[in-house]
């Protein structure tokens, strides 16, 4: 019912214009200069860089509500190992350290991900750890991470989808996902797949009923579940 | 969300001489999400991940120690906790999602806040919002006139209906379990029927910890000799739901006759629901059908239902009546 219904959208709502200045939020015009962030010029038109080129016609316009105060993301250096009440923190994300200065308290590692280090392919779904679409890993195991503030990371190994694997080096659970046809709009995909990789080590039965328990803590509106447990019952099968 | 100072404590010390006006934060997945709700607005958050609490222990009268810090799946996936107190890995496992067990701890389960939606709505308890006496005393209950089918049936008041959510500790109930906490006037232990307080006309204190103190630990007593244990939860889906009605039951049976046992339900009390009703219905009788519906009916025998929550009295009768055969099989 209206539980947390209202909630769920704000953060859609919040993504006010007032941050976006020639349709780039400030920290996206920074983050491009840096080496940590693959330039999406690059690899020509992606959809993100479609759709923030959009901006200036309000969609997605200035998606960045709680990294504008300070945008920079700087490579990490040796002094920068304290983040008890200052605001910085390093974080090692898929095996590279991102030196983050003066965070906003409030920035959850979901937020973090998505708007200060651009690694947009963990989605935020409910943002009440109700759907699973922010699924990483910390250490090894899987976790929501619109659950957990930015700054409780600190010498955390996280993982996120663009760690498991790329294009043409697709993580074997990536690849049956494929296989399968796991998904259909794809929203709840790298959640899932961070979820189904993560049970592989986790000390669940041998039975469908449960691997559909074990991914249980990610929703999928398609409805693509079907094939979702046929792609995680062949990684197992082989693993 | 309200902004906040955040500081990460070192060392136990560090965190008690933090904690005035602060809230600590573990595994976050209760207060997180209530922050965003403005349910919960704390001035500072002490951090308290690096506190040395995250282990299980054998204690030397052969029960558990676990750690405030220890997370629900480590807790569930223990082997002695498996093996000697099974009720409480199945109510783990019952429980939240493989992600949010990996967060969620031990400490933190203890304090988990209702689902009722009327709390958990931005607006509840302030003008114009839906009453809610949890949220700001005085401001009525929504929830009595509302929708409530998730609602509590025992321990209500006419203040509060609001359903306990955990899993962990109806189990924990029927454990017996310690609870240890440490603040700014030294040490003490809870005995875990004290812990919880029933809403009455105060339904925004919850629980008996006093500003500033930190649960370091909980204690699980000696194993029951020859028991079984089981937790059975009753919901609208097969997982990933809060319980409608829930049953734990720690049980010895000798020569057929029932010679220890406890009881707790969940998803039907304001508080976990110890039931020392079904516990006497139960003691020195047959362990067949008709004790077990005996036993159900004197657990339910007090419950107030609401407009929409009537059907849970008899869901929890019959999910008792089902963990106590098969904690007695």
């Amino acid at each position: 019912m209206a539980d947390t219904l209202d909630a769920r959208m704000k953060h859609l709502r919040s993504r006010s214009p007032q941050n976006a200045k020639d349709g780039l939020a400030p920290d996206r015009q920074s983050i491009d200069l840096e080496p940590l962030a693959e330039d999406p010029g690059k690899r020509g038109f992606t959809r993100r860089s479609f759709l923030s080129g959009l901006g200036a016609a309000g969609v997605l316009a200035g998606a960045a509500p709680l990294a504008a105060a300070a945008p920079l993301v700087e490579p990490a250096t040796e002094d920068q190992t304290d983040s008890a009440g200052t605001g910085n923190v390093t974080l090692r994300i898929n095996g590279k350290d991102y030196a983050l200065r003066n965070l906003d308290p409030r920035a959850t590692l979901l937020d973090t991900l998505r708007e200060r280090i651009h690694l947009t392919g963990t989605k935020k779904g409910c943002d009440h750890g109700q759907c699973g679409a922010c699924t990483v890993h910390v250490n090894g195991r899987r976790v929501n991470s619109c659950l957990s503030f930015a700054l409780m990371h600190e010498g955390d190994e996280i993982t996120t989808i663009e760690g498991l694997g790329q294009p043409g080096n697709l993580h074997p659970m990536q690849a049956a996902f494929v296989e399968h046809d796991g998904y259909q709009c794809g929203y709840c995909t790298s959640g899932q797949i961070m979820s189904a990789v993560a049970l592989l080590k986790e000390p669940i039965g041998e039975s469908e009923d449960d691997v559909k328990q074990a991914m249980s803590g990610n929703i999928c509106r398609c409805g693509a579940y079907t094939n979702i447990l046929a792609a995680v019952k062949q990684v197992r099968s082989r693993a | 969300m309200e902004t906040f100072s955040y500081v990460k404590a070192p060392s136990i010390d560090k965190a008690l001489a933090s904690a005035a006006e602060a809230k600590f934060i573990a595994g976050g997945t209760t207060l997180v999400d209530l922050m965003k709700l403005s349910v919960e607005i704390p001035k500072t958050l002490v951090d308290i991940n690096l506190l040395p609490l995250d282990k299980i222990e054998k204690l030397p009268n052969a029960g558990l120690r676990i750690g405030a810090m220890v997370r629900n799946s480590d807790l569930a996936w223990n082997t002695d906790v498996q093996k000697s107190y099974a009720v409480l890995s199945e109510a783990l496992l019952s429980g939240a999602s493989p992600q949010l067990r990996n967060m969620a701890t031990t400490g933190g389960n203890l304090l988990q806040r209702t689902r009722c939606a009327y709390f958990r709505e931005p607006s509840a308890g302030t003008p114009g919002g839906y009453g809610c006496n949890k949220r700001t005393p005085g401001t009525g209950c929504a929830a009595l006139d509302g929708f409530n089918r998730t609602h509590a049936v025992l321990g209500t008041s006419e203040h509060c209906i609001a359903t306990h959510p955990s899993d962990m500790c109806v189990a924990m109930a029927a454990l017996e379990a310690v609870i240890h906490v440490e603040g700014p006037k030294g040490k003490r232990s809870i005995a875990f029927a004290d812990f919880h307080k029933l809403p009455g006309d105060t339904p925004q204190i919850e629980n008996t910890l006093e500003p500033g103190e930190l649960i370091t630990h909980v204690d699980l007593p000696r194993p029951v000799e020859g028991a079984k244990s089981t937790y059975l939860k009753l919901r609208d889906r097969a997982s990933y739901e809060f319980a409608l009605a829930s049953a734990a039951v720690v049980a010895r049976v000798e020569g057929g006759h029932i010679r220890y046992v406890r009881v707790a339900m969940g998803g039907v009390g304001t508080k976990p629901w110890r039931s020392h009703e079904a516990e006497a219905a139960l003691m020195g009788k047959p362990a067949n059908a008709s004790t077990f519906k005996a036993a159900a009916e004197v657990a339910l025998a007090k419950a107030k239902p609401q407009k929409d929550n009537a059907f849970k009295i008899e869901l929890a009768r019959r999910c008792l009546v089902r963990s106590l055969k098969t904690a007695t099989a």
